[in-house]
């Protein structure tokens, strides 16, 4: 955020000024508007995040809180990284995200391409489009599971009128092939209007003058795609990609809707593995330990990323 | 009208017009499709080629705000003629109706727990973001980066510690206890975006209020939250999207008298599973309002989307 040379003027309410204002100072005032809400984060984000990594260290299970706690060091960390069933939960993570991210930069771009033509009415239909975006992930995932339904799902029905396949011929949530994809295809409807909103404001933020001068010098469209749309909507894209990044790496309602992880263990991303281990299986040392791993590696990649980011928009 | 040379052809508009049409209309379908499973019968919802065509009928609404149980034919013989439309389609299935459903109770507690939440994280953001945005505070950047960060982290992440908190603090399952949770989780967005509509907001004219002998407070409540007012609203909207929609703490820390709608809807489904119309008829009460707001403010709405990426 750059500030403003306006923003470094003002800082204050101007010295002469100050002495003749009536009622409480600007410092008290300041901290009296900031503190309740840095209390507020405090005391439901930041004093929980401390527990949390306090509770890793033990081997305390919430639905024995009379149980005697044991400090036992390292060793859930350990367990946690030696456990192949983590390894499968942050493989489909890797997959989900993947894909996810790929299709949704994919489509989201062309679309957000496409509505900078300006076309008659484009930003009725662009809020059509993004109405998903919008709702509850975990009613539309749920309904999503009917539209999924062998034989009388709309989804295979229309894959089957397309294709010519058998529509009870394939599972969408039942196969341990498809079920990866099944949950990449809600997603991708969710959220690609996302990443196009990003991109739109990216492609109306390039000045007219730039293709202007483009064309007076002859520079095909092709050529002028790559060489100003690209990179001057590269920045925002990026940023598109970060925020989605997250949001799925902590994903949870919509698939946990869809799938509830199955078939067998083949969706069960991080944070619906961690909602097992912590809230069915009760072992909250473990599942706190687990937590800090997540939290730091989504910390870790995301700070990686905003330096990438930052490269590019200083070029 | 003047063209420019940079402006797309008229057959490059119309080809682009039609793809993205075509796109939204692809995206609307399933939720078309739970506006119209809604209006089904059980039979038509599952039905065999899916009915695009078929008798609307108010039994999915019906079961929605029902419970009932079966009667057996010489019992439901036996009974007075129904009172209402709701009795006829229940008895047509051998049923009775014996009470209202939770439905009613999950929606308003959404509606609680939303405006609540939504109410108090505009009334404490819009405090913290006026003070960010006009005063010398030590350590500013920090501290909004810190506000900024708190979203990183994954919900399930400090739901552990949460959950056990709440527990003893006497807070799981109540209004209180959610309220608090959903405005700590929305207060970071706000207090960003209505940071960046403060920032608009010229200076001087609280300059000239304090000249004319108002307090600051009295500057900040008269000159600079009626400027603010488009911004607080579309900031507002956000919140309460996000209230309405979250899933996994509800799911975690409700379970009776604070559920709010969304765990609440996917459990209606009932035995056997095929009462999909009463789910979609739930479902189509619970996303209609975000839709039909989403459409009617579209304008603030998505810019309040792409902002944060177009201020950096």
């Amino acid at each position: 955020m750059s500030e403003s040379p306006i923003t470094r003027m003002a800082e204050a309410t101007p010295q002469p000024l100050a002495r003749k204002v009536r009622g409480l100072s600007d410092r008290a005032i300041a901290w009296i508007f900031v503190a309740p809400t840095i209390f507020l984060l405090l005391a439901v984000n930041i004093f929980p995040l401390i527990w949390t990594i306090n509770l890793s260290f033990t081997n305390f299970k919430a639905n024995r809180p009379n149980r005697e706690v044991e400090y036992i060091g390292l060793r859930n960390y350990e367990r946690i990284l030696t456990d192949s069933d983590i390894w499968l939960s942050m493989q489909a993570t890797a997959h989900f995200l993947f894909w996810t991210i790929f299709f949704q930069v994919l489509i989201g771009f062309t679309l957000a391409w496409l509505i900078n033509k300006k076309f008659k009415g484009n930003d009725l239909w662009t809020t059509i489009i993004v109405l998903p975006m919008m709702l509850s992930p975990a009613v539309v995932g749920n309904f999503w599971t009917f539209l999924y339904q062998p034989q009388i799902g709309l989804f295979n029905y229309v894959v089957a009128f397309f294709t010519g396949a058998d529509p009870s011929s394939f599972e969408m949530l039942g196969s341990v092939q498809l079920a990866p994809w099944a949950i990449v295809i809600v997603d991708t409807w969710m959220w690609t209007p996302f990443v196009m909103l990003i991109c739109l404001a990216g492609l109306r933020s390039i000045p007219d003058y730039i293709y202007e001068a483009a064309e007076i010098d002859r520079a095909s469209k092709w050529r002028q795609f790559w060489t100003i749309t690209v990179p001057m909507v590269m920045p925002f894209l990026m940023l598109a990609v970060l925020f989605r990044g997250i949001e799925n790496f902590k994903m949870f309602d919509l698939v946990v809707q869809l799938t509830g992880g199955g078939p067998g263990s083949t969706t069960e991303l991080a944070s619906i593995n961690l909602k097992r281990e912590a809230f069915e299986k009760w072992r909250t040392g473990y599942s706190s330990a687990f937590a800090i791993i997540l939290f730091v590696t989504v910390f870790g990649l995301a700070s990686i990323y905003v330096k990438a980011l930052n490269k590019v928009k200083d070029r | 009208m003047s063209y420019s040379i940079t402006d797309p052809s008229p057959r490059q508009k119309w080809f682009a017009g039609t793809l993205v049409i075509l796109y939204a209309l692809i995206t609307l379908m399933p939720l078309v499709w739970i506006l119209m499973t809604g209006f089904k019968t059980p039979p038509d919802s599952i039905s065999y080629p899916p009915k695009v065509i078929f008798q609307p009928s108010l039994e999915g609404y019906v079961n929605l705000f029902t419970t009932r149980t079966r009667v057996s034919p010489d019992d439901l013989a036996a009974l007075p003629p129904p009172a209402n439309f709701a009795e006829e389609i229940v008895r047509n299935r051998d049923m009775v109706i014996v009470g209202p459903s939770k439905f009613g109770e999950r929606f308003m507690n959404s509606v609680i727990i939303g405006f609540g939440s939504t109410f108090l994280s505009i009334f404490l953001g819009t405090l913290a973001a006026y003070a960010f945005s006009r005063y010398k505070i030590p350590l500013k950047d920090d501290l909004l980066f810190f506000i900024l960060s708190t979203r990183m982290m994954p919900p399930i992440a400090v739901a552990i510690p949460i959950f056990l908190m709440y527990r003893t603090l006497g807070l799981s399952d109540t209004h209180l206890g959610m309220i608090l949770l959903y405005t700590a989780v929305n207060i970071s967005l706000a207090v960003w975006l209505l940071k960046g509509f403060i920032d608009e907001i010229p200076r001087e004219y609280e300059e000239a209020a304090l000249i004319d002998g108002y307090t600051r407070f009295q500057a900040f409540y008269k000159v600079v939250l009626p400027q603010a007012a488009t911004g607080i609203a579309s900031t507002a909207i956000f919140c309460l999207i996000f209230a309405w929609n979250e899933y996994a703490f509800a799911v975690l820390l409700t379970s009776g008298t604070a559920q709010t709608a969304p765990p609440f809807i996917p459990t209606i489904i009932g035995v056997g599973g095929l009462d999909w119309p009463a789910v979609a008829a739930g479902a189509t009460i619970f996303l209609l309002p975000v839709m039909v707001f989403t459409i009617l403010l579209r304008k603030h709405l998505l810019r309040g989307i792409t902002f944060g990426a177009v201020r950096k």
